[in-house]
């Protein structure tokens, strides 16, 4: 028998880096593959390239700056996939790419790669295209080949909180909005929006499957999704949004922020009640974005803004060491 | 006599390396960022702002002596405002685009922290001369910082440097707007300052 010694732990699961993260990749699988079917082969197209821009990004920085070349761990893929998953489809090509490289140099190399970047890089490279050429991010929506949420002519734009934002005065339109077709096809994905959002259903399932493979904690989903939930039915009661608590959870991208985004190691608490605060936080920025602010969805804002409260909270919430004493001065 | 004009050209390069008032220093930013949207307003910016610089600096110095320390910073701020509002005025009669770009933040300068804090820890403790180039290095450290800040962020941001077409229509008609914007200049400086201590660690070596 061999006898190695060695500091703790003693006892490993087998898991690794690249398996984590190509686990979460094969999560997001059937939600890409409902992307496809419903708009199309484009969107293969788009993750593919901004997949494989991520990977060349990454394999040229750390060629270039002589650092441990891991450039095939699937963390520049799964940062990939995620920003393709938060454009709509008719963007040009020339727009995942350059997201991807902001991404990947900018928010994680800069900081010194994985593990070390303090926002989500695929956020991060969202939000510098919705700043660079809003017009692209905005009037490019399409519906899938379903068609939009509804057959109403009067709605050009088919993202369901577009929708809301512009017409929230018209009755017709919010109560179409609140009927249960309406929660039904958010559900299931048969709307419009960007590619990797639409679907609840398939999200829920990869979601599900991550938090039973023990890969992500279910705190930051649950307070995350929860609080919007809570707050948007409160609001709905007192009048201040028109529609329920349960569109507001289903449309846009809360889903996929709260189970794919929000969750990443790096850029989340690692305690518990680190990770109840941070999901609380995203889901109270996101209701404030939402309801008052300039854009019809928060989940990418909301999601950086509390990434760089991580190390704040961290601090606060820092657990007592057995024993440990607090000197009064 | 060349120990003393080494001594004062030190003086001068020392404002524009290693204390280089934005790279190394960090001082001043709210107007870099804020000003370096385009080149031209950068540029003006740089040179009201070396003007300023070397006038208060001697100024403060020849009437070091004079100066009781318990309200040096009244008279700091009286000199240094003398010498930004005749800027203003001086700018505002001779070049009307470039003042209206600069806006608030040619006031500003009377409160500007690295001229404060040249007078403090140099102005009022050397003699006229040698305050006379640290204001001129520290100037013109800045006004090379915050051109090229400008001329990045404009061509970047908008397709254009001083007004002119550069990397063609295509990329003029969607530029990076982001780099207009407040994180670009941000960003900007960040690998500004990034690049500057590659330079300088390459030299040590």
């Amino acid at each position: 028998m061999k006898l190695v010694v060695s500091v703790s732990p003693h006892i490993h699961r087998d898991i690794s880096i690249p398996r984590i993260i190509y686990t979460v990749i094969i999560a997001l699988v059937p939600a890409f593959i409902w992307s496809i079917y419903s708009f199309g082969i484009r969107a293969l197209w788009l993750v593919i390239v901004s997949c494989g821009v991520a990977c060349l990004t990454e394999a040229i920085v750390q060629i270039l700056i002589k650092k441990r070349r891991t450039y095939f761990d699937g963390s520049a893929i799964l940062t990939g996939m995620l920003l393709a998953f938060n454009l709509p489809v008719k963007v040009p090509l020339w727009i995942p790419i350059v997201g991807v490289i902001f991404a990947i140099v900018v928010a994680k190399q800069a900081f010194g790669g994985l593990g070390y970047n303090f926002i989500n890089p695929a956020l991060a490279g969202r939000a510098f295209i919705v700043a660079s050429w809003p017009q692209a991010m905005s009037s490019l929506w399409s519906a899938p080949k379903f068609g939009a949420i509804s057959d109403m002519n009067v709605i050009t734009n088919v993202a369901p909180l577009g929708v809301l934002k512009m017409n929230s005065g018209n009755p017709a339109i919010v109560s179409m909005l609140n009927s249960g077709e309406s929660i039904k096809n958010l559900f299931l994905g048969v709307y419009g929006g960007t590619l990797g959002e639409i679907s609840c259903l398939f999200l829920l399932l990869g979601g599900i499957f991550l938090i039973a493979m023990k890969y992500i904690d279910w705190r930051i989903p649950l307070s995350y999704i929860g609080t919007v939930g809570i707050l948007m039915q409160l609001f709905y009661m007192f009048g201040i949004t028109p529609v329920n608590g349960i569109f507001h959870i289903l449309a846009g991208g809360l889903f996929l922020g709260a189970f794919f985004m929000a969750t990443d190691y790096v850029t989340s608490p690692i305690t518990r009640e680190g990770r109840w605060v941070f999901g609380v936080g995203c889901g109270v920025i996101t209701v404030l974005i939402r309801l008052w602010g300039a854009q019809p969805e928060g989940v990418c804002f909301a999601i950086l803004i509390m990434n760089c409260f991580v190390p704040l909270i961290e601090r606060a919430l820092k657990p007592k060491i057995f024993k440990q004493i607090k000197i009064l001065s | 006599m060349i120990a003393r004009r080494i001594n004062v050209w030190k003086h001068f390069s020392d404002g524009v390396t290693t204390n280089n008032p934005v790279l190394v220093l960090m001082l001043g930013l709210c107007s870099v960022i804020a000003v370096s949207t385009n080149a031209l307003s950068a540029l003006g910016m740089g040179i009201a702002f070396t003007f300023v610089m070397v006038c208060s600096n001697v100024l403060i110095s020849v009437v070091r002596n004079v100066t009781p320390d318990t309200i040096r910073i009244p008279v700091f701020i009286i000199i240094i405002s003398t010498f930004v509002t005749i800027t203003d005025y001086v700018l505002q009669a001779f070049m009307p685009v470039i003042h209206s770009q600069l806006g608030i933040f040619l006031p500003l300068i009377a409160i500007n922290c690295i001229v404060f804090g040249r007078a403090e820890s140099f102005a009022s403790k050397n003699k006229p001369v040698a305050s006379l180039f640290d204001g001129l290095g520290i100037g013109i450290g800045f006004t090379i910082v915050i051109f090229l800040m400008g001329a990045i962020r404009e061509i970047l941001g908008n397709g254009t440097i001083c007004g002119k077409m550069v990397l063609g229509k295509a990329f003029a008609a969607s530029p990076i707007a982001f780099m207009i914007l407040p994180p670009g200049g941000f960003l900007v400086i960040a690998f500004l300052i990034g690049m500057k201590n590659w330079l300088s660690n390459k030299g040590e070596k």
